[in-house]
């Protein structure tokens, strides 16, 4: 790109952009520096920013000109409106909601890419390359959009699905059409097929765009559109942390794939962290799981649906379970000198966090060795946990992985589960038939006593029965967690 | 009208222990049944007759008792002359020891009555374990084999460091990880010796360690679980090793406390003469099989004898030893029972032959032996290899998909540079390296931070909104749609503002909330 010198700087203030944005992701790595973190980004996206708004470009004519300055007000208009919205839904947003303004979020990103996309499209400005090169690179250039609108577009719907279900909107059952898969490859193969007209018919592009050429990219949008609105309806709410995690991974792929079309390398750049992290963050969850990613997007749970069904009949160890009030819940908590916390999306729904943190602070005045477990999976989305016990104000000192504290469990008095199941699941390690065989699970069972906090005695998500509540050191207190927690804060401090 | 509970004093020489505490009285008394206790029957294990009258009891002779009790509660198996008093159509509890009875079984059925054995136990179902009887007792032996072992022996059990000298602490093996096996371990390391156990189960030996012991292995390859939790008869090979890991324990420690058992067959001979003989003079050996054989050559039951320098207890009545301890534990698994038998709390009980738990107990229903009853169809305790062949095909089948992995990239990227124009290769040089730069960025990120790295990931990834800036006002170029563009960037950037603004604002009050 022929730019001139004032370019170049814009391109080295996008250089500092990317740095700043590595050093915003590696600040996470420790609650400490997280904050620090965090400005970076802000600083980066500024200096990024305002590179572009007051950068220079060089066009078809040579000129050299502010790109946008006469578009000035339009860029700050829009700006005030959508940042106006986004702050006051940052400020309001409860933090047992985090995973639905992730998810609605994630949307909006695919929808801005669809945006740029089609706006890229349009634009007939030739593309500033060596003539040789033109042909070539004019069909990258249509495939990169295509392929930038693709993504786009199932991220936009897929989120706004993943959106639906996590706010409640939409129901949590995983919806499978039957031959789904069928249905799926059908939609590839036409989306393939148009992706080549669109290329061919791509000689037109000099013009003004023509129908011809419009309809196979809004087919293959409304197609896309269509396969993330299935994807996600065939997921369950347990999947939820692999969805908005996945989800959170095809937006930075979106934003790169733009950044191609854009032949923009901060695009690139950001769009690659951002997808990498994502996936990352869906394989951390998958393993969490002990399920494969494929599986997991491939809807239902496990490989047929008839699977959780089956065990059941088979006779999982049915048995007695022992109920427990919360005055006596209260007593073993009292006698106790170590406790552990596992809590699951159950505390999210009874938004008891300040409940449990006012019974660990009472807990730990009396010089009780008080933790929280918390399973990779927990809740809905990646870390879930982490940020609602963080909002009730329990420092993160006492709060734990999962395997940092699996093996304590044998020198603890009293484990406490609230509203979790399946990651606690003794089965999982017990019996290699069940559905969830292999899952890594928090193991409260070897505390010395456990109870576990529920509703009812329905099965978890996964459908299979929990021989944990039939252990014979097992307590079970039923009931809404909040009201429950409640009561025993209330009769652990009389 | 509700039923009668009786509890008569233990007849046999020397048991101390009765079938009742005061405060089991008072639990059945709220189940809905009167309670008759023998006078005096509590004696040996400290229960007096006032103690178990102010619970709720009536104090009476041994034959009122019999005469009008519908439920009698004991500890041994009866006598024939404590079956020929028993009221017909009336119900036993108690061990009994069925397959070593045949002659008491006959007696009794002929007495037309219903009998529950404490020690018929189903012990595979967790919710038998609460009644567990044999459990309980065995655990108060493991406790007073170590107590005898300790009395006899002439030392410390912990080292000590004093002005005379430094004591070395005294060396505990224990033969069988059973539940006397284990209570003993924990006796022994809790007096402050140093402990040994061995087993032929080998899922034990977590337990051992569990309880402060350690676990010495056998060196040969064979697993000795017989199902139910009990252990089998080894073959020769196993045996012949065993024999020789004993032996060298046998010069090493100072006391060996020997619980092994088989159900339905003698106790293996562990100790043999010689092994005695090469023990330090002043050593004990505690055999609690000593009823079953003796797992050592020269136990004499009931006794305690002294072989060369060695002193061998062979004592049957641990858990009477400790009679107060296991009357206490024997009266609460009799009440658990008890609890099962009359769920409608109406002091009523009803021998349900439905119920696994009940059915496993009961070895004789009005007069007709039941014994032994049908095997519960419960799941094995999974083996615990069985995870580790499932985890290794996996490893290996990754493996290969890496390899194909890799494979499939490289065509990939032979392809691209091979097509693709060279502007197109710098971006991509960029994308890969941007990818590998995040996934080692990434990996570093706390997962207690998750949540905030996805918001971020998110205020970030608004970074497309350039896109969109780009396009509000390009250059000028001849035949453009200026304004359908100018129109969707607004839109984008509208749309990217929300995530900018948002994401970093709802990041910044989520990480202000984490603090120590």
């Amino acid at each position: 790109m022929n730019f001139a010198i004032p370019a170049t700087l814009t391109t080295v203030a996008y250089i500092g952009a990317t740095i700043l944005f590595i050093l915003s992701l590696g600040g996470l790595s420790n609650p400490e520096t997280s904050r620090r973190g965090n400005w970076f980004g802000i600083i980066g996206m500024t200096i990024a920013i305002l590179a572009t708004v007051f950068g220079m470009r060089g066009s078809q004519t040579g000129d050299v000109q502010i790109v946008a300055l006469h578009g000035l007000p339009w860029i700050v208009g829009a700006m005030a409106v959508g940042g106006t919205i986004g702050l006051i839904l940052a400020k309001k947003v409860k933090m047992t909601q985090m995973p639905e303004l992730v998810a609605i979020m994630h949307s909006l990103v695919g929808l801005a890419a669809c945006t740029i996309g089609f706006a890229s499209f349009i634009d007939t400005t030739p593309l500033d390359v060596p003539l040789k090169d033109l042909a070539a690179s004019e069909n990258i250039h249509l495939i990169e959009i295509y392929v930038g609108i693709l993504i786009g577009a199932v991220t936009f719907s897929g989120s706004v699905i993943a959106f639906g279900k996590l706010s409640g909107r939409i129901g949590g059952k995983p919806v499978i059409l039957p031959g789904r898969n069928l249905i799926n490859l059908l939609g590839l193969a036409v989306v393939i097929y148009y992706g080549y007209v669109f290329v061919a018919a791509g000689g037109l592009h000099e013009q003004a765009p023509t129908v011809q050429i419009l309809i196979p990219l809004i087919v293959m949008t409304a197609i896309s559109l269509l396969f993330g609105i299935h994807m996600v309806m065939a997921i369950g709410g347990a999947d939820m942390p692999v969805v908005v995690s996945m989800l959170n991974s095809y937006s930075g792929w979106a934003a790169a794939a733009t950044g191609f079309m854009l032949s923009n390398d901060l695009l690139i750049v950001v769009g690659a962290l951002v997808g990498s992290s994502g996936a990352i963050l869906s394989y951390i969850m998958c393993r969490a799981m002990n399920r494969k990613f494929l599986a997991v997007i491939s809807g239902g749970f496990g490989t047929g649906g008839g699977a959780a069904a089956k065990k059941k009949d088979d006779g999982e160890p049915q048995g007695e379970v022992t109920p427990i009030s919360a005055t006596d819940t209260a007593e073993l908590l009292k006698e106790a000198k170590s406790v552990i916390i596992v809590p699951g999306y159950g505390m999210a729904v009874a938004q008891a966090q300040h409940t449990v943190y006012e019974i660990t602070k009472v807990l730990r005045e009396q010089g009780k060795n008080v933790r929280f477990g918390i399973h990779p999976v927990a809740g809905r989305m990646p870390g879930h946990m982490n940020v609602l016990l963080a909002e009730a104000k329990v420092p993160y000192d006492i709060v734990m992985e999962m395997d940092e504290l699996n093996g304590d469990f044998p020198e603890t008095d009293v484990s406490m589960v609230i509203g979790a199941n399946d990651i606690v699941n003794p089965a999982a390690q017990e019996d290699p038939t069940s559905p969830i065989a292999g899952m890594p699970v928090l193991e409260v069972w070897k505390a010395k006593t456990s109870i576990v906090m529920k509703r009812s005695m329905a099965s978890g998500y996964a459908g299979v029965d929990n021989p944990l509540f039939y252990k014979e050191n097992n307590r079970m207190l039923f009931g809404d967690a909040k009201k429950m927690l409640d009561e025993v804060l209330v009769a652990l401090k009389a | 009208m509700p039923q009668t509970i009786g509890i008569p004093k233990e007849t046999y020489a020397g048991e101390k222990r009765v079938a009742i505490s005061p405060d089991v009285v008072e639990k059945l008394i709220k189940l809905g049944f009167a309670v008759q206790v023998e006078s005096g029957a509590g004696e040996g294990a400290s229960f007096f007759n006032d103690a178990l009258a102010a619970a709720g009891a009536k104090v009476t002779d041994a034959a009122d008792i019999y005469a009008t009790s519908d439920i009698i509660f004991k500890v041994r198996e009866p006598d024939l002359n404590e079956v020929a008093k028993l009221k017909q159509g009336s119900t036993l509890i108690s061990f009994i020891w069925p397959a070593q009875n045949p002659d008491l079984m006959k007696a009794l059925a002929a007495k037309k009555v219903t009998v529950l054995a404490m020690d018929c136990v189903p012990r595979l179902l967790s919710r038998a374990q609460k009644m567990d009887a044999l459990t309980s007792m065995a655990g108060i032996g493991g406790y007073r084999a170590v107590i005898e072992a300790a009395n006899a022996f002439g030392r410390y059990f912990n080292g000590q460091i004093t002005a005379a000298g430094k004591i070395p602490p005294a060396k505990v093996f224990i033969a069988g990880a059973g539940v006397a096996g284990l209570a003993a371990i924990g006796t022994a390391a809790g007096l402050g010796a140093i402990v040994r156990a061995n087993d032929t189960r080998g899922e034990v030996a977590d337990q051992v360690k569990s309880l402060g012991g350690e676990f010495v292995k056998v060196d040969y390859e064979e697993e000795g679980s017989g199902g139910g939790g009990y252990a089998k008869v080894m073959s020769e090979g196993f045996q012949k090793a065993q024999r020789e890991m004993y032996a060298g324990q046998a010069k090493d420690v100072d006391i060996i406390i020997t619980t092994a058992l088989i159900p339905g067959k003698p106790a293996p001979r562990l100790i043999t003469a010689e092994m005695v003989k090469s023990m330090k003079p002043g050593s004990v050996i505690v055999d609690m099989a000593a009823e079953r054989g003796g797992n050592c050559e020269l136990t004499e039951p009931d006794k305690a004898v002294v072989k060369y320098g060695v002193t061998i207890i062979g004592y049957t009545d641990l858990a009477s030893r400790l009679a107060k301890q296991s009357s206490t534990l024997y009266a609460t698994n009799l009440w658990r029972l008890t609890e099962e038998l009359c769920k409608a709390k109406d002091g009523q009980i009803v021998v349900n032959m439905e119920d696994d738990a009940i059915r496993g107990f009961t070895v004789i229903k009005d007069g007709e032996i039941t014994w032994p009853a049908p095997p519960l169809k419960l799941p094995a305790p999974p083996a615990p290899k069985a995870a580790a062949p499932v985890v290794k095909p996996e490893e290996k089948k990754s493996g290969a998909g890496q390899a194909i992995m890799v494979l499939i990239a490289a065509v990939l990227f032979a392809l691209i540079g091979l097509t693709a124009p060279a502007a197109f290769i710098g971006h991509f040089t960029v994308f890969v390296l941007a990818v590998f730069v995040g996934y080692m960025v990434v990996w570093n990120v706390t997962p207690a931070l998750h949540t905030p790295l996805m918001s971020v990931t998110n205020a970030i990834s608004s970074i497309i909104t350039i896109g969109a800036l780009l396009q509000v006002a390009p250059p000028p170029a001849p035949g453009r749609l200026d304004f359908p563009i100018l129109v969707i960037a607004v839109v984008g950037i509208a749309l990217t503002s929300i995530n900018t603004f948002g994401g970093f604002a709802v990041t910044r009050r989520m990480l202000m909330m984490f603090h120590k």
